[in-house]
């Protein structure tokens, strides 16, 4: 079952200030969770730690029971997808599919089941048709699109998304949050785009100054103002004109 | 488009036109590869003063370009630095070897002439050869081939990173220095005075892009090697491959040994 727990989680970069501490979550199979948070409260730092990009850290984070650790990461990056901020960080080759076949290639599948997994992951975010377009010459939102691809293909149970919306069009915006609500398997979307999570995620968590302060339902959390400016966030623009706490 | 745009631009071209091709290609690249470097070694194994014989290998370079319709022209607009860099150590040549072979009129030709000429000829025809090696495999098409030849995984992923840190880095340098003109538009290129900062910042940024991008691919299960696409298993490419590998073999080493030219001369005389 496809689980993430995190208990007493602390991290520092530099050892001396505490980007994370003791924070504790639980997010159960199939959930779709919203991490949001002001700048540099640490919503990045937690999805990195969960894939285990980062370490050092003081705690236990479990991935499906696996605990995330340098000798488990092979198979904790097999259960978990991580979609890039920046999707020129995380698309580096030549062509669509080239780049989409990276990560099932290296887990050595054959030349068809390669195929079938690209073509069925292009697919699900409507870009088969661009599978043979160099990546250089892709928009920034059909790049996005392609990175979600690239870590589709690994057909992951976990999926982990860092500021998704960033830099995309309404339309293309619209499109994602389709996207995210069609996927199945358990989701953390680390966002500043409130209206982004309140479209996809029943459930939010909200971070400041490393810990957590609310968790719980995201309309409860989003419709409420103080809470919000509280923490360095403004109220979603689709609740802007609705009765708030 | 100012230079360093233009340097992204034409990697990515490249890219683009070698991906194309070897999406067609029926011909592995291990052959591809094979013939290229035969090629070169012939090329370079001719005598300093043998001219003519050298101009016979030009044929191959004929023959791949139709038949691969690439383009001598955009060639050599993209190779021309490498070009002028041949031609400067060619005229060291000038100095140190001053013979005289032979008299053309009252013009007294030296050796160190004529050597230059063959260093010349050599460095067009070796460096077209890799160029359309590069235009007929792309380079995971190179790296592919150098693993068939048992080159060890490693120095394989180092080509392969080099070659695309090498386009981050321009990408780099071409924000930045965006930027740069952006806020300075008086200046012709970037002060003196600002290249240690600038030169130390391209770096550091270059790293972090690039340690994201090693993160990514950790992340999609990479484990110290680069797998590619399993390049043409058909019994009829193989065959084709094979095909294609003896017989330029047999036409280079008949260049090699046999002065073409002159026997076309003589037989027409």
């Amino acid at each position: 079952m496809a689980e993430i727990e995190v208990s007493h989680l602390t991290f520092s970069y530099d050892g001396k200030r505490d980007v994370l501490s003791d924070m504790s979550f639980r997010i159960e199979e199939g959930e779709t969770v919203g991490l949001i948070g002001a700048n540099g409260t640490g919503k990045s730092t937690i999805l990195k730690l969960l894939v285990g990009l980062l370490s050092g850290h003081q705690g236990s984070i479990q991935a499906d029971g696996v605990e995330v650790e340098k000798k488990s990461l092979e198979e904790v990056r097999r259960k978990i997808g991580y979609v890039f901020q920046d999707s020129d960080s995380q698309l580096f080759l030549s062509t669509v599919y080239e780049d989409v076949a990276f990560g099932p290639r290296n887990y050595g599948y054959s030349k068809e089941e390669v195929e079938r997994r690209v073509l069925r992951a292009l697919k699900q975010v409507h870009m088969e048709e661009w599978k043979d377009r160099q990546i250089y010459r892709l928009s920034g939102g059909q790049k996005k699109l392609v990175s979600i691809a690239t870590v589709l293909s690994m057909e992951p149970e976990i999926l982990l998304f860092d500021e998704p919306s960033i830099a995309l069009d309404p339309r293309n915006r619209k499109h994602l949050i389709h996207i995210i609500k069609e996927m199945k398997g358990l989701k953390i979307i680390a966002s500043h785009d409130l209206d982004l999570i309140l479209d996809t995620c029943p459930r939010t968590i909200l971070i400041a100054g490393g810990h957590i302060i609310r968790d719980g339902n995201t309309k409860d959390i989003l419709m409420n103002q103080k809470l919000l400016c509280e923490n360095g966030l403004e109220l979603p623009l689709s609740l802007g004109n609705m009765k708030t706490v | 488009m100012n230079k360093l745009q233009q340097a992204v631009a034409m990697l990515h071209e490249v890219d683009s036109e070698a991906g194309k091709r070897s999406s067609k290609s029926r011909i592995h690249p291990a052959s591809r590869l094979f013939v290229c470097v035969l090629f070169i070694l012939i090329t370079v194994s001719f005598h300093k003063y043998n001219v003519m014989g050298l101009l016979s290998m030009w044929l191959y370079l004929l023959i791949t370009g139709i038949w691969e319709e690439l383009s001598f022209w955009k060639g050599l607009k993209r190779i021309r630095y490498i070009l002028l860099l041949i031609v400067l150590l060619g005229t060291a040549n000038l100095f140190f070897d001053r013979n005289v072979i032979f008299c053309l009129g009252s013009m007294h030709i030296t050796g160190g002439m004529i050597s230059m000429a063959t260093l010349l000829i050599k460095g067009m025809l070796t460096v077209y050869a890799a160029y359309f090696l590069l235009m007929e495999t792309g380079i995971e098409g190179i790296c592919a081939a150098l693993r068939t030849f048992g080159i060890p995984k490693g120095g394989v992923t180092v080509i392969l990173l080099i070659y695309r840190y090498l386009i981050l880095l321009l990408k780099e340098v071409q924000r930045m220095s965006q930027a740069y003109q952006l806020r300075a538009p008086g200046q012709k290129g970037i002060h003196i005075r600002t290249w240690g900062s600038f030169v130390g910042l391209l770096l550091l940024r270059t790293m972090e892009r690039a340690g994201d991008i090693y993160g990514s691919m950790l992340l999609r299960g990479y484990q110290g090697e680069y797998r590619q696409q399993e390049v043409l298993g058909g019994r009829i490419s193989r065959v084709l491959s094979g095909i294609y590998a003896a017989a330029w073999t047999l036409v280079l080493l008949f260049l090699r040994v046999f002065p073409v030219f002159q026997m076309v001369g003589n037989l027409l005389g």
